[in-house]
C-alpha cells in the first residue's frame, strides 16, 4: 500500500516544525511515508517515527540544500511513479510551496494549496480550505490522477507524537541528483537579528498596522514587545509600505500565528490580515474607528489612539511588573 | 533584455468578497476590478530591469476581456506591450491550466526574466510562476525581495524565515517577487495616454492552440461545499476616556501574563 506520503523538510537533520504537523495529519488517514531530503536527513528519522512515519525515504546530497526546488521536484517525481502514493502533503512554506508547485505541473495532477485540513471522502480526498479570511470553508476534492498534492498551512494542525511508534523502516536512497538543467543555487545564507522570540513560538504577538501612521511609531511595539517579552508582527499594508519587513507579516499572505493573546494596534482587521491571527486564544485591540472589523473578533477591543494609549500601556505595565 | 510580466486583475481586495453559493465561485459583479497590487511590485521590478538594461517589457494576463484594463494599467506604468488570454473555455480554470495557457502564448519568443508577483491577492496559491518555470524547463528564483541582473545572470535576496538567501541563477529565469522589493511607480497621466496605443495581442484558446486541454476542459479539482466558519465571539468593547491602557494591563494581569 502506497498510501500518504510527506515531505519532510529538514534543516541540519532536524525537521520543520510543520513536518511534525504534517506527520500527525497524515497518520490519521493512512500508511505515511516521510520524504527527508539533505545534509544529515537521516538524523530526522528518529523523529519522523515518533510522529507517525512507517517509512522514511532518505537522499543526502547537498544539492537539496544548494538547489532551490528542482532536483526535490527530479526525486519526488521518480519516486512517485515508481510507488504510486494516493495523496503527497507538503507545508506551506517557502520551499514546499515551490516544489509542489512545480511536481503539479511535472505530473498533470491537482495541487490545493492553503489546505488547513485534509479527510477521507468516499473512496478519496476532500480538502478544506479557508477563504475570505476564514470566514467561508471550501471543501474541494480532486478531479485528476493521483497522487493528490496538497500544501497544509503551518499550524493548521496540532502536532502530536504518535501513540505508539516504532522505528521506521528506512530507504536511503543515493541517486544520482544533478539533472544538468539550469538551477537556481544558493550561494549565501543571511539571517537577520530578531529580538524576543519567534512569531510561530511567543505566548504574546504585539502587532502593528496602517494605524500607526509612520514606520518610526514601530518603536513603541517593540518597547510593549520587549516589557511583555513578546513578538513583534505586522500587517501586510505595513509590510507593503516597506515599514516592516516580510518575514513579520502575519494573514494570509504570510504566517499563521496561535498566541495566547494577539495585541492588534491599528489594525483594521482585514480579512488578509485576520486568517492568519483569529486561532489566537485571546484577542486585544487597540483601533481609533469603532467600526473597524477587528472589533468583532477582539475579547477587549479599545476604541482610541494607538499613539496615546500604547505609551500608557508601556509604562502600566512596567509599574505594574516593578511591584 | 525581454521581460515577460504576468498580471491578474482581481476584484478590489478592500472589498470584502462574496461567493456565490449555486456557482461556488467569486461574486464579481458590483465590484470593482483592479491590477492585483502585488502584480504592481512585479511591474515595477520589470520596469527597473529593463530602465538598467535596456530592452522591453511584455504584460500579459489571462482573465475575461475587461482584462484588458489591467494590462492597460501595467501598459500606462511603462510596459511596451501586452497579451490578454481570454477564452469562455478558461473560466474557472485552475492554477495548471492558467500556467499552461501562459506557456502556450508565449511559445516561439524568448524571453530573459519572467516576473511575476509571488502570489494573486484573492487566490493565494502562489502556483503559478513555480508551474510556469517547469513547463518551460525554467529555473525559478522565488520570493526575492530584492532583484539585480547582470552577465546572463539574476540574482535575488530571497525571503526566509529569518533573513534572506542569496541565490543565482541564469538566464532565463522566473522571478517571483513580494511586496516588499519596491515601490511601484503611479502611473502618470502622460503613461495613460500613451498606453492606449500600445499593442495588445488577444489570444483565445484555439490560437495557442490548446482547444480541449486547458479550463473547463482540463479541471484537476472541484468545489463540492461552501460553508461558513464557526465565528469568533464578540468580546467586551470599550472607548478611551483615559482608562484604556489600564483596561489592557488588568485584561493582561487577569491572564498572569504581567
Amino acid at each position: 500500500m502506497a498510501g500518504i506520503w510527506v515531505f519532510a523538510e529538514t534543516v541540519d537533520g532536524t525537521p520543520a516544525p510543520v513536518v511534525l504537523e504534517l506527520l500527525t495529519k497524515a497518520r490519521s488517514l493512512g500508511e505515511t511515508t516521510a520524504i527527508a531530503l539533505g545534509p544529515s536527513a537521516s538524523k530526522a528519522v528518529q523523529t519522523l517515527g515518533k510522529y507517525g512515519a512507517k517509512k522514511v525515504y532518505v537522499h543526502e546530497d547537498a544539492a537539496f540544500r544548494d538547489i532551490l526546488a528542482t532536483p526535490a521536484v527530479d526525486l519526488l517525481a521518480r519516486l512517485i511513479e515508481n510507488h504510486q502514493p494516493d495523496l503527497v502533503i507538503f507545508g506551506m512554506t517557502y520551499d514546499g510551496r515551490d516544489v509542489a508547485s512545480r511536481l503539479s505541473a511535472r505530473l498533470s495532477t491537482a495541487l490545493i494549496a492553503n489546505a488547513t485540513d485534509v479527510v477521507k471522502k468516499d473512496a478519496g480526498w476532500a480538502i478544506i480550505t479557508p477563504v475570505f479570511g476564514g470566514t467561508l470553508l471550501v471543501t474541494t476534492v480532486p478531479r485528476a490522477k493521483a497522487p493528490t498534492l496538497v500544501l497544509i498551512r503551518p499550524k493548521a494542525v496540532a502536532a502530536e507524537p504518535a501513540a505508539s511508534a516504532s522505528a521506521p523502516q528506512v530507504e536511503t536512497l543515493t541517486d544520482p541528483v544533478e539533472s544538468g538543467k539550469p538551477v537556481a543555487r544558493v550561494l549565501r545564507r543571511e539571517k537577520e537579528k530578531a529580538s524576543g522570540p519567534k512569531l510561530e513560538d511567543a505566548a504574546i504577538i504585539v502587532s502593528g498596522g496602517r494605524g500607526l501612521g509612520a514606520p518610526e511609531n514601530f518603536k513603541m511595539l517593540d518597547e510593549l514587545a520587549a516589557e511583555l517579552g513578546a513578538a513583534v508582527g505586522a500587517s501586510r499594508a505595513v509590510v507593503d509600505a516597506g515599514w516592516k519587513p516580510y518575514s513579520l507579516q502575519i494573514g494570509q499572505t504570510g504566517k499563521t500565528v496561535k498566541p495566547t493573546v494577539y495585541i492588534a494596534l491599528g489594525i483594521s482587521g482585514a480579512m488578509q490580515h485576520t486568517v492568519g491571527m483569529k486561532g489566537a486564544k485571546t484577542i486585544i485591540a487597540i483601533n481609533k474607528d469603532p467600526e473597524a472589523p477587528i472589533f468583532k473578533l477582539a475579547d477587549l477591543g479599545v476604541i482610541g489612539d494607538v499613539h496615546k494609549i500604547v505609551p500608557q500601556l508601556i509604562l502600566e505595565v512596567r509599574s505594574r511588573k516593578g511591584k | 533584455m525581454n521581460v515577460l510580466v504576468c498580471v491578474k486583475q482581481i476584484p478590489d481586495p478592500n472589498v470584502p468578497g462574496k461567493l456565490d453559493p449555486q456557482t461556488k465561485r467569486l461574486v464579481r459583479e458590483g465590484v470593482d476590478a483592479v491590477l492585483d497590487p502585488g502584480d504592481e511590485h512585479a511591474v515595477e521590478a520589470g520596469l527597473q530591469v529593463i530602465e538598467k538594461e535596456g530592452g522591453e517589457a511584455t504584460i500579459i494576463s489571462m482573465g475575461p476581456p475587461r482584462a484588458m484594463e489591467a494590462i492597460r494599467r501595467a501598459l500606462a506604468m511603462g510596459g511596451n506591450r501586452g497579451i490578454l488570454i481570454t477564452d469562455p473555455g478558461l473560466e474557472n480554470s485552475d492554477a495548471l491550466s492558467t500556467a499552461r495557457a501562459i506557456a502556450a502564448a508565449i511559445k516561439g519568443q524568448t524571453y530573459d526574466l519572467i516576473i511575476c508577483g509571488t502570489e494573486s491577492t484573492d487566490g493565494s496559491c502562489g502556483a503559478v510562476p513555480a508551474q510556469l518555470a517547469e513547463l518551460l524547463g525554467l529555473p525559478l528564483l522565488s520570493f526575492a525581495k530584492k532583484l539585480e541582473v547582470a552577465d546572463g545572470k539574476a540574482q535575488i535576496d530571497r525571503q526566509t524565515d529569518d533573513g534572506y538567501d542569496v541565490v543565482e541563477a541564469p538566464l532565463p529565469a522566473v522571478v517571483t517577487v513580494t511586496g516588499g522589493i519596491n515601490e511601484a511607480r503611479y502611473p502618470a497621466l502622460r503613461g495613460i495616454m500613451q498606453a492606449k496605443n500600445k499593442e495588445v495581442k488577444q489570444v483565445g484558446l484555439q490560437d495557442i492552440g490548446l482547444d480541449g486541454k486547458a479550463g473547463k476542459a482540463a479541471l484537476t479539482e472541484e468545489v463540492v461545499e461552501i460553508k461558513a466558519a464557526e465565528a469568533r465571539k464578540a468580546g467586551e468593547i470599550v472607548e478611551d476616556k483615559g482608562e484604556g491602557a489600564k483596561r489592557v494591563a488588568d485584561f493582561l494581569a487577569e491572564l498572569k501574563l504581567i
